[in-house]
């Protein structure tokens, strides 16, 4: 894992420019530096006109703010690909048999494959779950799972996103300001197609339908409402599947069938793409303070009346410390090795580890359990010795909140900046779709950029970027 | 549909209609302002005509106190406190645009996110009161680009039916309004009086539903007072006509009861509304009293507006 130089997705770690973008840099090269300004601020406008927008959380002044969109694609050649998505599909078959296991005979516990308080003392494990036979089994219809990598072969997993991954509408929204802006550079090369992964996801969703439903089922999809930062994303979904886009109280149950309000008066729901934290689904259930859920859902899930995508209780298998079992996952339930790493993690549960860490946090990346959207974490060697001193107390007083890794030498990708071309890290997301008509995986994924010089967060919540992805064809 | 959806979508267009008719009405006491004393009565104040005619008296003397144009623009434009203002009106109409993307063609959404963001710019750099007419232009153009965008892109299902709803309803409230306001000039006993000064006050009126143009065209000849409200309260081509937006609520109630297959309170009331609106003469009117019957029309709509929101929104 240890690199010298940092690895550039165009330029590899020699400065020779790699296939997959030599006509990218042609193009670039041929081109004024006041094109690429001009475009950049075209772009810009369009994503303010079009209001693709996220909340920041506690952050009142600016409610909405723009991503940052960079104008120079990330470029990925189809062999690239072809064996990341085989990596994606056995990775997400697994976690999908990982959790039927947990919620049913939990084969895997009795194995010894993995330790069963981070199951049972997992906060988003959920007891109601037990005992569900769900459609096809299928636990996690959509799944984002973020990886990165630091030099041409390797790309290692970072964070499974089980619950509700978020990002999908900049990827198209990406593709398509591309499409519009620099449709002679789109042109040249043959870039495989992304636009089917609303109709992908439609499909999916309608796959996993109770069985009792009518063969054209309902969907919806299930918003916290206009002030959750990923509303734009739930609107536009909602919008180009051409489903409701609904929230808590625009549904009610009766008699253990969930139906929402409309002027036509009560409709029945076969299907529910969630897009809220399970502990607010249902208020009888889950967290009674609840204002965004609705009341008997769980009862009717349980009754196998509606499907909710993705079901809940799938966080117990994308926490931090469950991740560093995934590869092992992966092992016991598909009987071969993981096409896709994982990056050395330390548990700072199990007390070697745990000396470890503290005496290294200097090189280290901490990152809390149960966190997400990169807050609640350490960068050891960008980190004040004040910081890590603060950071060791919390790690110290409960080690089995924190997990730590070595800090990677992400891969970095051209940005476009007032100075010209300059080097950023990136990381990848990739959306992966489980229906009972199998995996679906759409050609590339959201290419987060951390914007600032030598930054590695990418979160966009921390002040990173995206930027167009390609999957050229083979 | 979503009953909430509905909601949104009637409240965004009953907003947007709202913030053009505060645009019309403070063009019209602008202009009226801005003429020599002679012309504009002795005692007659604008800015305050301005102040009834959008509603709010009471909450702007209880804000501003003094009756000035600077004020008067100020509450009526750009008020937070007024949730009323054309500031006001974009951003309710923006949150319910947002709550409701999915129902809106992109054109429609650019329409208000557009104007909302030039608002926002304009609110920043304190306008003067020369530079109203300017301003208000630019909510004017807003509204129609909406407005059109709605007209040219929307499905004619219901969720277009529901925006219509909200527009006709705010509209003959509007129009009500201003008549409600200048009523005493079109009384006959008041034809007789002054007879230069009233001419501006019924040119006025005209103005601020669009109609000046129109009258000669319906009438061909000079302004009369009766014919002035005749204009406005039951000639179906007028399009702010309180006959016209009746024709149109009915109407759009009828595509919806027949897509859904199912009827009621609301459909019942504005066919009546309607019809009452068609069988009278404005002799008629006159005689039973112009203020009393604008007073009970518009507390007829506020009903009708009730039982849509009860029948579909709830």
């Amino acid at each position: 894992m240890t690199v010298q130089s940092i690895f550039d997705e165009m330029s590899g770690h020699d400065g020779q420019c790699r296939d997959a973008y030599r006509v990218l840099q042609d193009w670039l090269k041929s081109v004024p530096p006041q094109l690429l300004d001009h475009r950049r601020e075209e772009a810009e406008l369009f994503f303010r006109k079009v209001g693709i927008t996220f909340a920041v959380y506690g952050n009142s002044e600016a409610e909405e703010r723009l991503i940052p969109f960079d104008i120079i694609p990330r470029v990925l050649s189809g062999r690239e690909w072809a064996h990341l998505a085989r990596g994606l599909e056995q990775r997400v078959k697994a976690l999908n048999m990982f959790l039927k296991d947990i919620y049913g005979p939990r084969h895997i516990l009795r194995a010894g494959i993995v330790p069963p308080e981070l199951v049972y003392l997992n906060p988003y494990y959920r007891p109601q779950m037990h005992g569900l036979s769900l459609n096809s089994d299928i636990y996690v219809q959509v799944a984002g799972i973020d990886v990165v990598r630091v030099d041409d072969r390797d790309f290692y997993v970072l964070e499974d996103n089980l619950r509700t991954p978020s990002g999908v509408s900049y990827m198209l929204e990406n593709r398509e300001v591309m499409m519009r802006l620099f449709p002679e550079l789109v042109g040249m090369q043959r870039i495989r197609p992304i636009e089917n992964y609303v109709d992908e996801l439609l499909g999916t969703l309608k796959s996993v339908a109770p069985v009792s439903s009518p063969f054209e089922p309902t969907v919806v999809l299930l918003t916290p409402g206009s002030l959750n930062s990923a509303y734009y994303e739930h609107s536009f979904l909602a919008d180009r599947m051409g489903v409701e886009l609904v929230e808590g109280r625009d549904l009610f149950v009766r008699d253990e069938v969930v139906y929402m309000r409309t002027t036509e008066g009560p409709k029945r729901v076969d299907v529910i793409y969630s897009r809220i934290d399970d502990d607010f689904l249902d208020p009888l259930v889950f967290r009674p303070d609840s204002a965004l859920g609705v009341s008997g859902l769980i009862t009717a899930y349980r009754a196998g009346n509606v499907a909710i995508a993705n079901a809940p209780g799938t966080g117990v298998a994308d926490d931090k410390a469950m991740y560093s079992y995934v590869p092992d996952i992966v092992r016991f339930y598909m009987g071969e090795e993981p096409i896709l790493k994982n990056v050395p993690t330390w548990r700072c549960r199990e007390k070697e580890a745990l000396s470890y860490v503290v005496d290294n946090l200097h090189e280290l990346v901490v990152k809390e359990v149960n966190g997400s959207g990169g807050y609640g974490m350490l960068v050891g060697p960008h980190a004040t010795a004040e910081m890590r001193e603060h950071f060791k107390a919390r790690v110290l007083a409960s080690p089995d909140s924190y997990i730590a890794q070595p800090t990677l030498a992400l891969s970095t990708s051209p940005v476009f900046t007032r100075a010209g071309l300059a080097p950023r890290h990136v990381d990848l997301r990739p959306f992966v779709l489980t229906g009972s008509n199998g995996v679906k995986l759409v050609p590339g994924g959201l290419t987060r950029v951390a914007l600032t010089e030598g930054s590695l967060v990418v979160n966009s919540s921390q002040g990173g970027g995206t930027k167009d992805t390609w999957v050229l064809s083979e | 549909m979503l009953s909430r959806d509905a909601d949104s979508l009637y409240w965004l267009s009953r907003y947007v209609e709202r913030a053009e008719n505060t645009a019309r009405i403070l063009d019209v006491a602008y202009r009226m302002a801005s003429m020599p004393i002679s012309y504009n009565g002795v005692n007659s104040n604008e800015w305050e005509s301005a102040l009834i005619s959008a509603g709010g008296v009471e909450q702007f003397r209880a804000i501003h106190g003094e009756v000035t144009p600077e004020n008067v623009i100020e509450f009526l434009a750009f008020s937070d406190a007024n949730t009323s203002s054309i500031q006001s009106c974009f951003e309710t109409a923006r949150q319910n645009a947002r709550s409701v993307r999915s129902a809106l063609t992109s054109e429609m959404w650019e329409a208000i996110n557009s104007a909302w963001l030039d608002l926002r710019r304009l609110k920043a750099q304190r306008i003067r009161v020369e530079d109203l007419p300017r301003f208000l232009n630019l909510v004017k153009e807003a509204s129609l680009r909406y407005d059109g965008s709605a007209m040219r892109t929307m499905l004619r299902n219901d969720a277009y039916w529901f925006s219509r709803l909200g527009l006709y309803i705010e509209r003959a409230d509007n129009t009500a309004r201003v008549l409600d306001v200048k009523y005493h000039v079109l009384l006959p006993q008041d034809a007789e009086v002054g007879g230069g000064i009233d001419y501006y006050q019924w040119a006025a009126i005209l103005r601020s539903v669009s109609a000046l143009v129109s009258y000669q065209w319906v009438y061909h000849q000079n302004l009369r007072p009766w014919l002035v409200a005749d204009l406005l309260i039951l000639r179906e081509e007028m399009p702010r006509s309180l006959a016209a937006c009746y024709g149109a609520l009915s109407r759009h109630l009828g595509d919806i009861a027949h897509r859904y297959g199912t009827s009621g309170a609301a459909q019942r009331q504005a066919r009546s509304a309607h019809a009452r609106l068609s069988n009278r003469t404005i002799q008629d009117i006159f005689q039973h009293g112009l203020h009393e019957f604008l007073q009970e029309f518009i507390a007829d709509n506020n009903r009708l507006g009730l039982a849509i929101t009860n029948q579909y929104l709830g």
